[in-house]
């Protein structure tokens, strides 16, 4: 069947595409379970295909595959392509991807059930897959563009699913303009490359990209940049933006607008870890200068910190988990900064997984709780929904890391990696810092949500306790398909994704750089790597954690109440999220539309309206009234025209030739 | 002997005849059809004059074709013209001005 | 003396056509108002066979036959390809408007069919005697097309005023003609295109060559040989209009062709300018008048002028590269075209004319998927990516760029700007107006495909535009790699 490899990729990506297609133009003609049936099949195709190129290329070790599917535009010595490159971490993603979004598909069935728009989410839903394809399985800028861009779009489109809710529309607004702040970037980035490379090839611009190691550039005058530098930390930006680092964070909680399937999905699983797959995927690029992957670091690790010390504040349930997920793009992104892509890429994958399971199990809380998101009102669901409260066990342990969950060997090795990189300045030792705290800190909220919603008092009111019961199945077995590699997939590939050879060929580390290499030295398996970690600081800071949530929610629930009395100034800088939304909205926007207002009225209304648009339009009107006069109607007028243009034509051509 | 540019002259000067008795003409459409004709034969006197003077029959040919599809087109003018008259009850090149603008 | 039988391959498609529209012809005689479906499948069928015959011998090497007269190419074939679609699509579109108004009779049929004959003929002529039957053939069942509406004032009006105007370009067509015998000799395009290459600038092959030029020019409907153009379109029976707007431009631009480049390649440098002129005029008299319309045939044919302007940019470049990109052009109009005149027809009603803009409004109430179709069909024309049109403009147009006629394209520019206008005029009546009575669309289900199929292929084939301008580069020898 690899003999037409083309073919096979070509379905993998069209298959969504078509389920998309029938559901969101089929309307009543199919009905809405022939909507849900045909992106199903069409994600489950796309997902049997994925595990068979998983199958050629890792278990069997075939080459990559990387080819021109069709020429979509030539132009003077510069052609733009639609083509593949499937290597070892395309086919990683591929799987995660149509896994998880069959997964939620299946999920999708039970939660919009009631809802009006049923055909047209699964539509969206297969649509974001399909986009979500093309990016990871580009090999030219412009696709991964537009792979970046279409799944920008989808996601805007689902946080503003319910756009009859005013905080929807304004949170998918949000979420589009913060991601065109990071798109700025990263197209500029396109840019510079297709600038000094002359190609959007990664082949190509991988290739050349060593040559261009001392390459500096001046914008401002008298400032030399390195080329690298410019082109990885505009690359970066864009990547700031998609998976939603500081200070490009804003929109991601907000999103929690749309439903709760496409949060699993687009908003913790995929879309918003494109960006570290975007670096990785350019890591022979941000290889090539320290600077950028310096600022990588910093800003990952201060993702990963703060961001999850909002976590401890909210009482959305949703919210909680979205910060969560914050801060574990930036345990990513911090592992991205030190080199070492191939834990960045484990964690990412193993997130995917349980994240996607912690968000399904939220939402399957919030389908029994009658669409309530509010913890406060939550609390004992225990012993009403057994498969909800076991998988979600699983997963908050998976995201806390406790030995022998798949998280616990990624975000682990990402620890050790940061901890031994051999940058030795500041801005490792924060990073460090950062990163080890943020274990405290994720093992705190994680419990103190898993204790809210699952054990202690039942504090719904009598109407939701009655009616209180498990979800259908379409809800529970995915969180159970989820569960089951939230255990075990990490024991299963630490070893060859993280110290091995998994991603040859696909990731690009110097030497200098290679601090997994550096630490594969000291790895002997999985188990020695739990026995090991029982003597190293995280795991007892992850213990810490567990038992503070215990004694704060469980035990003493008072005192939550009166820390905060006592600590009102942190309170409300973490409610108030660091002031930051605020410093946007009336800050950066307020400047924007005052200067935007000044201008409209004065070089809109006034100059362009006025003159240009207004003027030359009536210009043209009037132009148009008066030329419609000569077509008088009258035959011997046409014919005139036509003897005077001969004339005319004749006069200028033949009686005045040498002009 | 009459040269060539005698014959030229003479199909101009019909050709530009026919041009403006087109548009000259504002009342019956069946001058209009007249002067059509008289363009085409001016053609003719051309094509007939360089054939003759060039001693290629090619040229005699075409003036056969062009008298055939003149007919033809007669036919067909006058037809319309039928429609036309039935339609207004009048042939004035004057009354045809109700598409304009 | 031995009689040679010429090669009639090269013909066959042709022959085959006459063949069968003949066959239509008496078939139609023993059908009577009940049973002229046959009629009508039975012309369908002689398409559908002339395209299978035309393809059939599709890449082949050029070849000459009936002593020179007549040329079978790439380029020709592809454009008789194409008119075949447009003709068949004209017939889809318009059976049911033409059954609504008691002139669903043979004769538009058989008249059809001589007219595609006649373009035929055209696009494959490579002598003057040819270029000539070809274009009377076209014209004399034009202007019978138009008349068809025997009891219409408009429709008779307009065919008086086309056969007047039409009988002058091909009296001015024929002057030129003569005048180059004149001065080579001969009647076929690659001896006059000889015959006319000398050391100095023959005047009066240049003085030919004008009326010759003024001739093709009114069949294309360029300024300031355009003033039939809006009345005919206007006053037409729509089905005729459709007829009129879309396959003969292909031939029109397929005489320009054969008579400039083919007959007169060597006197580019004179014919360039006249080009220019007319090109330049086109666009800005079409974008500029089509503006102050509220009749949508009206504007349409306003807008076909100013794509006319467009489409000389590429022939004027001079350059292969610029003929294969009016080809690809001409292509996109004609295609956008039938849309856009089909929108027309499907609007129409037993005793109701959709001929004003007005009659748009709202449409998208009444058939949110026909509005989706008029919303591609006029972003296309006007140009928006990413659409045929767009690529079409921008093929012409980076072609005129690169012979340096910086200005020229600049000009273009602004006038597709001023253009759009009027095109995103209708998406707002369709859109944004609601319209006074709703009944729904009544459309026959091949219309409806068919029309849908259309608008699709303008908005699928801008997605991926790569493989219609392969070919339309393809059919140029030069080309061709």
């Amino acid at each position: 069947m690899f003999e037409n490899a083309h073919t096979l990729y070509l379905w993998v990506v069209l298959a969504p595409l078509l389920g998309s297609l029938v559901a969101g133009l089929g309307g009543r003609v199919i009905g809405r379970g022939g909507a849900h049936w045909a992106t199903i099949i069409g994600v489950g195709a796309s997902c049997v295909l994925s595990l068979v190129a998983f199958n050629h290329i890792v278990l069997n070790d075939a080459p990559a595959f990387n080819e021109t599917v069709y020429t979509w535009l030539a132009t003077e010595g510069f052609e733009f392509k639609i083509g593949f490159l499937v290597d070892r971490i395309t086919v990683m993603m591929m799987v995660v991807v149509t896994f998880v979004s069959l997964m939620v598909h299946i999920y999708t069935i039970g939660y919009m059930h009631d809802d009006p728009g049923y055909q047209r989410f699964f539509s969206y839903i297969s649509l974001f897959t399909f986009s979500m394809l093309m990016l990871v399985m580009a090999n030219n800028f412009l696709q991964l563009f537009f792979g970046w861009e279409a799944v920008g779009l989808v996601s805007y489109l689902l946080i503003g699913f319910w756009f009859k809710r005013d905080s929807a529309t304004a949170a998918s607004l949000k979420a589009f303009l913060v991601n065109r702040v990071g798109d700025f970037g990263f197209i500029l980035g396109i840019a510079a490359i297709l600038l000094y490379f002359n190609s959007l090839d990664y082949k190509t611009v991988f290739e050349a990209a060593p040559a261009l190691k001392d390459a500096t550039m001046s914008i401002i005058p008298g400032m030399d940049w390195s080329v690298m530098t410019v082109i990885a930390i505009l690359l970066f930006i864009g990547a700031m933006g998609k998976s939603a680092q500081v200070p490009l964070h804003v929109w991601l909680p907000d999103s929690m607008e749309g439903p709760t399937p496409i949060s699993a999905l687009i908003h913790a699983a995929t879309m918003v870890t494109a960006g570290i797959f975007m670096v990785a995927r350019m890591s022979p690029l941000f290889e090539l200068s320290a600077t950028a992957l310096g600022f990588v670091l910093f800003i990952g690790a201060t993702t990963a910190l703060f961001m999850g010390l909002l976590g401890l504040v909210q009482n959305d349930i949703k919210r909680v988990v979205a910060y969560s997920t914050l801060s574990q793009l930036g345990y990513m992104t911090a592992a991205l900064g030190v080199s070492a892509y191939s834990a960045g890429i484990f964690h990412l994958m193993t997130h995917a997984f349980f994240k996607a399971l912690l968000f399904l199990g939220a939402g399957s809380v919030i389908i029994a709780m009658h669409h309530e998101q509010d913890m406060r009102k939550m609390g004992g669901l225990r012993k009403y929904m057994p498969i909800t409260w076991i998988t979600s066990l699983v997963g908050s342990l998976a995201l806390i890391g406790a030995p022998g969950f798949a998280g616990f060997y990624s975000k682990d090795s990402i620890i050790e990696a940061v901890a031994h990189a051999d940058t030795d300045s500041w801005v490792q030792t924060y990073a460090y810092l950062c990163v080890l705290l943020g274990v405290f800190i994720t093992a705190l909220y994680s419990f103190r949500m898993y204790f809210m919603v699952f054990h202690g008092k039942e504090r719904m009111d009598e109407h939701t306790r009655a009616h209180l019961h498990e979800t259908p199945w379409v809800v529970t077995g995915p969180l159970i398909a989820l569960a089951i590699p939230s255990v075990v997939i990490g024991a299963m590939y630490v070893d060859s994704m993280v110290f091995g050879d998994f991603f040859k060929g696909a990731i690009f580390v110097l030497p200098e750089h290679d601090v997994l290499g550096e630490l594969a030295r000291d790895f002997h398996g999985w188990w020695p790597m739990i026995v090991h970690a029982l003597s190293q600081p995280p795991l007892w800071l992850a213990t810490a954690g567990v038992v503070t949530a215990w004694f704060l929610y469980m035990k003493r629930p008072e005192l939550p109440g009166m820390i905060q009395e006592k600590l009102q100034l942190a309170y409300r800088v973490l409610v108030k999220r660091y002031w930051m939304d605020e410093l946007y909205t009336k800050g950066f926007s307020g400047l924007g539309r005052a200067i935007g207002r000044g201008l409209w009225k004065i070089g809109d209304v006034l100059i362009i309206d006025g003159i240009f648009v207004n003027g030359s339009a009536r210009l043209v009107g009037w132009m148009a009234g008066v030329v419609r006069q000569v077509q008088t109607g009258y035959l011997y007028h046409y014919a005139f025209v036509m003897i005077v243009g001969l004339v005319t034509l004749v006069a200028v051509y033949v009686i005045w030739p040498d002009k | 002997m009459i040269a060539l540019s005698d014959y030229l002259v003479l199909a101009a000067i019909l050709f530009c005849i026919s041009l403006a008795g087109i548009f000259l003409n504002r009342k019956n459409l069946i001058v209009l059809l007249m002067s059509i004709e008289l363009m085409l034969l001016a053609v003719n006197i051309n094509f007939i004059a360089f054939s003759h003077y060039l001693q290629d029959t090619a040229g005699q040919v075409f003036v056969f074709f062009i008298l055939t599809v003149a007919a033809a087109e007669a036919a067909i003018g006058l037809a319309i013209l039928v429609v036309v008259f039935r339609n207004r009850r009048s042939i004035n090149v004057d009354d045809m001005d109700s598409l304009k603008g | 003396m031995t009689f040679e039988m010429p090669n009639l391959l090269p013909a066959l498609p042709e022959i085959f056509l006459l063949t069968m529209t003949c066959v239509v012809l008496v078939v139609d005689l023993f059908t009577t108002e009940r049973t002229r479906g046959a009629t009508y499948i039975l012309a369908q069928a002689s398409l559908v066979g002339t395209f299978f015959i035309t393809l059939a011998g599709w890449g082949e090497a050029s070849q000459l036959t009936f002593n020179g007269s007549f040329i079978r190419d790439n380029m020709g074939d592809l454009l008789k390809l194409f008119v075949y679609v447009g003709v068949f699509a004209v017939f889809v579109y318009s059976r049911d408007y033409l059954r609504a108004r008691d002139i669903y009779k043979g004769e538009f049929f058989v008249l059809a069919l001589f007219a595609t004959l006649g373009m035929m003929v055209m696009i494959s002529a490579h002598n003057f005697l040819t270029v000539y039957l070809g274009l009377e053939l076209l014209s004399l069942c034009l202007y019978a097309m138009v008349a068809i509406q025997r009891d219409s004032l408009t429709a008779s009006e307009a065919a008086m005023k086309y056969f007047v105007l039409g009988a002058i370009a091909s009296g001015m067509l024929l002057y030129g003609m003569s005048m180059l015998y004149g001065v080579t000799g001969s009647l076929d395009l690659a001896e006059v295109n000889r015959g006319i290459a000398g050391e100095s600038r023959n005047m009066i092959a240049v003085f030919g060559m004008v009326f010759l030029i003024v001739g093709v020019a009114f069949k294309l409907g360029a300024v300031p040989f355009h003033m039939w153009v809006p009345d005919i379109y206007h006053g037409s029976p729509t089905a005729t209009t459709l007829f009129i707007g879309t396959a003969p431009k292909l031939a029109a631009f397929a005489i320009l062709m054969r008579l400039l480049v083919d007959g007169m390649g060597t006197l580019q440098t004179d014919w360039t300018p006249i080009l220019v002129i007319l090109a330049v005029l086109s666009m800005a008299i079409g974008n500029i008048v089509a503006i102050a319309q509220s009749n949508i045939k009206r504007m349409l044919a306003y807008s076909t002028i100013s794509h006319v302007g467009f489409l000389l940019l590429g022939v004027l470049a001079g350059t292969a590269e610029g003929y294969s990109a009016s080809l690809f052009y001409v292509i996109v109009y004609m295609l956008m075209g039938l849309g856009g005149f089909g929108m027309i027809i499907l609007m129409s009603r037993r005793g109701f004319e959709a001929e004003n803009i007005a009659d748009f409004r709202g449409l998208n109430e009444r058939s949110p998927w026909f509005a989706f179709m008029m919303l591609i069909l006029m972003f296309s024309m006007a140009g928006v990516p990413p659409f045929l049109g767009f690529w079409a403009k921008l093929t012409v147009i980076a072609e005129v760029v690169k012979v340096d006629m910086i200005w020229l394209a600049a000009v273009a520019v602004i006038f597709s700007i001023i253009g759009a206008y009027y095109y995103l005029r209708i998406v707002k009546q369709v859109y944004f107006e609601a319209s006074e009575d709703s009944p729904p669309l009544e459309v026959a289900a091949d219309t409806r495909v068919l029309l849908s199929a259309n608008a699709l292929a303008i908005l699928v084939l801008g997605l991926f535009p790569a493989q219609l301008l392969a070919v339309c580069r393809a059919v140029f020898p030069s080309l061709a790699s």
